[in-house]
């Protein structure tokens, strides 16, 4: 297994054991996860349906407690954070971006993309302000106070963007953001993550079967039945530029 | 975090309004039907509020209440006045008697008889007309709503000549009495004339009402007066409760209305509680959304609560308007007169709206408190 050449660690796993159910109906679903992500790139997740993507990227945001083994991100061993620390750590360094979008209905798109600064307690009002300023850049000028019901897909997974970005996290997650939306769509909502998400100190880590957005990432890390099988430098990899170039 | 509580609470009007209607609909049934039994138990002891100069009244020792009477004996009130403590101690006289309305119908009315010269027993408010007139023969004054019952449709006015037992009687003056439970037509009087117009000979004091002196407590006076007299004697307050006591545990009054407020109660419990339930369980993915994104347990649960009391301040006051509303259009006709909305009744409801939007909340606030916030990585 390759592991990220001098390259500073954000997410380190080690050992990462997880059962669901007990008794005769144990199932285990990961069975020793050892993976380090490294910070300042972006870390594609792949591999078959079932094979335990989704549960590890939970263990890792600390939705989710691993059976045994060590997960520590940006140096703090979150296996042995106490629930409010967890929840704490949670809003200050993690930016969640989700397949089904998971925005509030009852927001508007800025109001949903500054929901991550009130929940660190931002006054709604400062918080859309810096949320107005990413939907910009995202391309959503015009979109700003639609409510999700009235949004595109694509619309809506930017607006998931802001969320996960605007207090600055040191690290994403994103559980196969494209899946829900078509080939094209994908590609932008990719590009745009890529452009406003990568960062020196930012680590992002996407979970995708969409081969067709491998391009993006700086690192594939390939799973089966609860194993990391190989873990190597993106070959197929384009810079932005290339990106931007080949899309027009 | 609050104010997206709120956003979340609006959005769905449908609800929200359902939600504010449970609580309203509680709160309005409660402050209706309990002002309506405070009301009507009052009316028991309406005799006796209308004599606000005496503190003691003296009767019979088998009297319970107001409607049962005995006469005493004339005897009884120069033995009365004798009491140490008594003040002063005059005849009253109380009885039904039959009165032939303007168009000819009969009607049951009460017929109180006061003191010949002091006139100690007539309600504080003369509407219209000089109580002296009480002293010429035949010679009455009606309550208002009497007067409108007897003479259907004629503007208040004196003059009126009415037939109480067949004998004529001339309304000299309109008084504002206190609304009584069984006939809103009460007719006053002297006591010599009300002997008259029930041509019943002598012993037809219904009671002696008394005042106790500067220094003394009607209640010890009353002990004396029993003490000595061997009558039955009782401070205002004390026969008044007695007559409303009366009512409450010979009528079905009390069960009737307690099983109205208890329903409305119910009601409100179970829509508000599965409402708010079904609100937060819609909502349930929102949470977990806000809880994975790194919103404590804490602040989620003053969420819920927020949104419950929001609901519960909004339908409590949408339900005391209503109530309020009702007091003020149904105290002006004659069936709710002199009804209205004691704050202790509306205090009382306020409790329950609070209890029922608290039940409500923290049977809601479990789903918050254990949803499982890596579902949002689920579809
Ligand atoms: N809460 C749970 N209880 C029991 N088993 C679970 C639970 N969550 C996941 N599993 C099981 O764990 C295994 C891995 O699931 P996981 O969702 O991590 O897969 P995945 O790689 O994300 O798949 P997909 O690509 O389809 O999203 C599956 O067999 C699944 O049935
Ligand atoms: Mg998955």
């Amino acid at each position: 297994m390759t592991q990220p050449d001098n390259a500073a660690i954000a997410i380190e796993c080690r050992d990462v054991i997880k059962d669901f159910g007990s008794g005769n109906a144990k199932q285990r679903v990961l069975h020793g996860i050892d993976l380090d992500i490294p910070i300042g790139a972006t870390t594609f997740l792949v591999g078959p349906s079932g094979c335990g993507k989704t549960t590890l990227i939970s263990i890792i945001a600390g939705l989710l407690t691993a059976t045994s083994g060590s997960v520590r991100i940006l140096g703090q061993e979150i296996t042995k954070m106490r629930g409010g620390r967890v929840v704490r750590f949670r809003a200050n360094n993690l930016g969640f971006i989700f397949q089904q979008f998971n925005l509030l209905p009852s927001l508007n798109a800025v109001e949903n993309a500054a929901v991550s600064l009130v929940v660190r307690g931002s006054t709604l009002a400062s918080a859309k302000r810096q949320a107005g300023v990413l939907l910009d850049r995202l391309g959503m000028e015009k979109n700003k106070w639609k409510y999700p019901n009235q949004l595109s897909g694509g619309q809506q997974q930017r607006v998931a963007i802001a969320r996960a970005l605007v207090h600055n996290p040191r690290i994403v997650i994103s559980d196969e953001p494209t899946a829900s939306l078509d080939a094209e769509t994908g590609h932008e909502v990719m590009e745009l993550l890529r452009e406003v998400a990568s960062g020196v100190d930012r680590a992002v880590v996407v979970v995708t079967h969409d081969n067709r957005i491998f391009p993006f990432a700086d690192y594939i890390a390939t799973m089966s039945d609860g194993r990391i099988h190989t873990f190597q430098k993106n070959s197929t990899n384009l810079s932005p530029n290339e990106i931007s170039t080949d899309q027009r | 975090m609050f104010s997206i509580a709120m956003k979340m609470l609006f959005h769905d009007r449908a609800k929200f309004v359902g939600l504010v209607l449970g609580v309203a609909f509680s709160t309005l049934l409660i402050n209706q039907q309990l002002g309506i039994f405070i009301g009507l138990i009052s009316r028991a002891g309406a005799v006796v509020v209308d004599v606000p100069e005496a503190d003691i009244w003296v009767m019979d020792p088998g009297v319970k209440n107001l409607d049962t009477i005995f006469p005493l004996r004339d005897t009884e009130l120069g033995r009365v006045r004798g009491v140490p403590g008594v003040a002063w101690a005059v005849p009253l006289f109380k009885s039904n008697v039959t009165i032939r309305t303007g168009n000819g119908e009969l009607e049951a009315s009460l017929l109180i008889g006061v003191d010949d010269t002091t006139l100690i027993g007539l309600p504080p408010q003369i509407l219209m007309g000089n109580i002296d007139d009480l002293r010429r023969p035949d010679a009455v004054a009606v309550s208002e709503e009497g007067f409108r019952k007897v003479w259907r449709g004629q503007p208040i006015s004196l003059g009126n000549v009415a037939e109480l037992n067949d004998r004529r009687a001339v309304v000299v003056a309109i008084v504002k009495d206190s609304p009584k439970f069984t006939s809103s037509i009460t007719f006053f009087t002297r006591y010599s004339q009300a002997l008259q117009y029930t041509n019943n000979g002598r012993n037809q004091m219904s009671f002696i009402v008394a005042k106790a002196a500067g220094d003394q407590t009607p209640e010890a006076v009353s002990a004396n007066i029993t003490a000595r007299t061997g009558l039955k004697a009782m401070s205002s307050p004390a026969f008044r409760w007695k007559a409303i006591e009366y009512v409450i545990q010979n009528t079905g009054i009390p069960i009737s209305i307690g099983t109205v407020v208890a329903l409305g109660i119910l009601v409100g419990i179970a829509v508000v509680g599965l409402m708010f339930n079904l609100f937060v369980l819609e909502n349930l993915k929102q949470f977990a959304v806000l809880k994975a994104i790194g919103t404590s347990n804490l602040r989620l649960i003053g969420m819920v609560f927020l949104q419950a009391a929001v609901v519960g301040f909004v339908g409590f006051s949408v339900g005391l308007f209503g109530a309020t509303m009702f007091f003020e259009t149904a105290g002006k006709s004659p069936t709710f007169q002199g009804f209205f909305l004691p704050w202790y009744v509306a205090a009382g409801s306020g409790a329950v709206a609070a209890a029922i939007i608290v039940l409500a909340a923290l049977f809601a606030m479990r789903r918050v408190l254990f949803v499982d916030p890596a579902i949002v990585f689920r579809g």
